[in-house]
């Protein structure tokens, strides 16, 4: 019998018009940038060069910024919330209707399979504003305070490993209290802000409500430094999370920070194996391991370490790498030569610790930047590749003996964003969850996300929650905390 | 496997006592439901296109089971099933024919006449291969008889001429937890097979949990099955994605720890072509590539062939021919 071979199955980029170049998303409309300068961003698939994309400069800055501050003052703020509603429900509607547009877009210049962005990114994308739409009209009744007051303008920059989905993060809860933002997409994924962009006009957003800043590093450290910004928050790697701390300490600026992981995926000999397997797989291939609270350790228990494993590596050699447009796919490309160039660097220290790698048979396209499905196995807690965030498909495999070492293990991190638990046993699932430190525990599942539940972590993994009633927090105003020239209506003022 | 299934010689001892048999099949990994729903519809989202699901539509009409299980068959039903059987579509020789008829054992010996001769004269694969008569027995679809019952039933259906013999298990002991009573029918009905290749039906729809589902996938491997069939089809529900993916896990881990390759059959439900494709799927991915064969995976089912046909026939015209240009039978 041969092996039965999926033919190509590629999503249609028809639905997609792609330019030759991208503008600033300024005060309602797109712009070209002040000092001119632009980037390219590319498809990490082919390397094929998709668009010019506008960088964004100190002029531009202001221009967004105060076309926020406008917006907030004189229309965002005052409007009444069932007003604000409207707006985020036909956003979201909107981007339910152009979904399958979005995830082309979102696969295309991230690399992520069509997959995942059609059936995890852009149905959670949606949901979060709809999440939030709900939340307009009442926050009164989400516990802070009787009359809770947004901060003003917010300041948000996202990284490339969802870049659509972590915008919505961001501006949902955001736009729901009152605020007005500027979004600072990241440089190697802006298209699908932009995009959304059209979709905020297409919904007739008030401008300057949102604005949308493409551009490096540089422009975010010119949005983190800027006077008229009341919110930082910041979705991305530990080291440009403290550098952002440093810079705005001393001012009146609020910070929520989502920052790297390197969570424990902790399997009991009394776990689902097979379920467990597959959320191993799901734990750390998931978005090719492009996620901050993937599980990158894998704790098994002694006594199953070896079953668990071969149905790990048989499950592995299951997995569909390629073209992330293909319907099949399972594990598409690495975002940017960058990031591939540090996954290599931290895989190639794993060997030279005397871990042992393995990989499953995997063809990588001759173009693109890849890397296979990868696990090691012998790692230490003293490890790198035990401590560092890999930000890749590379999964480092311990074991433990006892319930005790298990949490000992799993803790024993700089960072504490996200665990996973795999038993039957509830006691052991609910015992678990008090003792790791992590914002968020996973039992008997991983990575699975939803607006009602709110997401953040502990440590170096940052702080504030995003997500839910607890994501309302971040965008008011806390006690006696005054905002400059914020303005919002009253919560039920019937003037209609 | 070393920890989640024992060593070689294991399976005379976990079936020495009740006891035995049944800390065996509770110390079987547990299956979380959520989690095995989710990935049976993470597979169910592959795109099949162009040859490969050409490849998959002959396979599935190879594959299939015929089915006809009613009060109301009559020899000239089940003679015009046969004939559906050898040539499923009368306009076009190329298509295969099915894998076996499944009857009740009083018309075992019509099919087995119908079928006669009928050896199909198919290029390739199937050369020669003949189209099996299966027969449901033991007091099918509730196998409340006594035992010297449910063995006169399938000595009946293999004296008739039956390939292939689908027993049902005793539901009510396997729940109340009387595993040495379940096993010790599936073996004597083994024993009463003969040649005859023995299909034990779970009946999932009654044994309710993903948990039991296993435990009695291996009860009925222990017992010597040559495939583990889902469901009778008079039970809802019957077979479902998550149901056949943990069956295909057992199997699949069977076959670890002994060598030995059990089939499966998906029965009761399955009306379309997409989902015939999609359990071919599931099979692909869990249990490899070896099980794509007859002789390791079937469909029970009486409506899903001429969905097969119809999209086989819209893959190569590419228009849909209208129901009427497929037979009823």
């Amino acid at each position: 019998m041969s092996d039965w071979d999926y033919a190509p199955a590629p999503e249609s980029r028809e639905l997609i018009s792609l330019r030759s170049s991208y503008g600033l998303f300024i005060n309602g409309g797109f712009t070209a940038p002040v000092d001119g300068g632009a980037f390219k961003t590319v498809n990490p698939a082919t390397e094929e060069v998709l668009g010019e994309v506008a960088e964004a400069g100190p002029a531009d800055v202001d221009r967004a910024v105060a076309a926020a501050r406008r917006a907030q003052t004189e229309v965002w703020g005052p409007m009444r919330p069932a007003e604000r509603a409207k707006y985020l429900y036909r956003i979201a509607r909107i981007i339910q209707e152009r979904s399958r547009e979005l995830a082309v877009l979102e696969s295309l210049d991230n690399g992520k399979p069509i997959k995942e962005s059609r059936d995890i990114d852009l149905p959670l994308v949606a949901a979060h504003f709809f999440h939030y739409a709900g939340w307009a009209d009442k926050l009164r009744h989400a516990g802070f305070g009787s009359d809770p007051q947004p901060l003003g303008v917010a300041g948000q920059i996202v990284p490339w490993n969802f870049p659509l989905l972590m915008a919505a993060w961001k501006l949902a809860p955001a736009l729901a209290t009152g605020n007005t933002c500027v979004l600072k997409p990241a440089e190697t994924t802006p298209l699908s802000a932009l995009l959304l962009a059209e979709i905020l006009q297409q919904a007739d957003l008030p401008p300057g409500v949102v604005n949308v800043l493409t551009g490096a590093g540089e422009t975010g450290r010119l949005l983190v430094a800027h006077d008229g910004v009341d919110k930082i928050a910041f979705t991305g790697s530990t080291e440009v999370g403290k550098s952002i701390q440093r810079t705005i300490a001393g001012t009146r600026k609020r910070l929520t920070l989502e920052l790297g992981g390197k969570a424990a995926n902790v399997v009991f000999d009394d776990a689902p194996i097979d379920q467990a397997v597959e959320g191993i797989v799901n734990g750390i291939f998931f978005n090719q391991g492009h996620v901050c609270c993937a599980g990158s350790r894998l704790l098994v228990q002694e006594n199953v370490a070896e079953a668990v494993l071969e149905r790990l590596k048989r499950r592995l050699a299951t997995l569909r790498l390629g073209d992330p447009l293909d319907k099949n796919t399972d594990i598409g490309a690495i975002n940017s030569p960058v990031q591939l160039a540090k996954i290599r660097e931290l895989s190639d220290v794993g060997d030279a610790e005397g871990a042992q790698r393995w990989q499953p048979p995997c063809q990588l396209p001759d173009r693109g930047y890849w890397f296979p499905p990868t696990l090691f196995t012998g790692v230490s807690q003293s490890h790198r590749i035990a401590r560092e965030e890999i930000f890749g498909p590379v999964l480092s495999v311990l074991t433990f003996r006892t319930p005790d070492e298990a949490v000992a293990k799993a803790n024993n991190s700089p960072y504490g964003l996200s665990a996973g638990v795999w038993t039957e046993k509830g006691s052991r699932i609910l015992w678990m969850a008090q003792q790791l430190r992590a914002g968020v525990v996973w039992a008997n599942t991983f990575n699975r996300f939803d607006p009602a539940s709110p997401f953040g972590g502990y440590k170096e993994s940052g702080f504030g929650r995003e997500g839910g009633r607890h994501g309302l927090e971040a965008y008011l105003a806390q006690g006696n905390e005054t905002m400059g020239p914020a303005k919002v209506a009253a919560e039920d003022s019937h003037d209609g | 496997m070393t920890t989640l299934v024992p060593a070689p010689g294991w399976m005379d001892d976990v079936t020495t006592s009740e006891l035995a048999l049944r800390r065996f099949l509770h110390g079987l990994a547990g299956v979380d439901q959520v989690g095995a729903e989710a990935r049976a519809s993470t597979l169910a989202t592959r795109s099949i296109k162009r040859e490969a699901k050409g490849w998959a539509l002959d396979m599935a009409i190879r594959m299939t089971d015929l089915t006809t299980l009613e009060g109301n068959d009559t020899p000239g039903k089940v003679r015009a099933l046969c004939a559906k059987a050898l040539r499923p579509d009368p306009s076009d020789p190329e298509v295969p024919p099915v894998a076996a008829v499944c009857l009740y054992p009083d018309m075992v010996a019509t099919a087995v006449q119908a079928l006669a001769g009928g050896a199909t004269a198919q290029a390739g694969e199937d050369g020669g291969r003949r189209v099996k008569v299966a027969s449901v027995a033991t007091a099918f679809p509730s196998g409340r008889a006594a035992l010297a019952t449910k063995l006169a039933d399938v000595g009946d259906a293999v004296a008739a001429g039956a390939d292939e013999v689908d027993m049902v298990i005793d539901r009510g002991a396997f729940l109340v937890g009387h595993y040495a009573q379940v096993l010790d029918e599936i073996r004597h009905v083994k024993a009463a097979c003969g040649g005859a290749h023995l299909k034990v039906i779970l009946e999932t729809g009654e044994l309710a949990t993903l948990d039991n589902v296993r435990r009695a996938s291996w009860l009925a491997m222990l017992g010597g099955a040559d495939f583990i069939k889902t469901s009778t089809g008079k039970v809802g529900p019957a077979s479902t994605p998550a149901v056949v993916l943990v069956m295909l896990e057992a199997v699949r881990d069977f076959a670890d720890a002994t060598g030995g390759a059990v089939g499966v059959k998906a029965a009761g439900g399955i009306r379309t072509a997409k989902d015939a494709v999609r359990y071919l799927v599931l099979v692909n991915e869990t249990v490899g590539a070896d099980w794509l064969t007859p002789d390791r995976f079937r469909f029970g089912a009486s409506s899903l062939l001429n969905d097969l046909l119809m999209q086989r026939s819209k893959l190569r015209t590419g228009a849909y021919a209208g129901p009427d240009y497929f037979t009823l039978d």
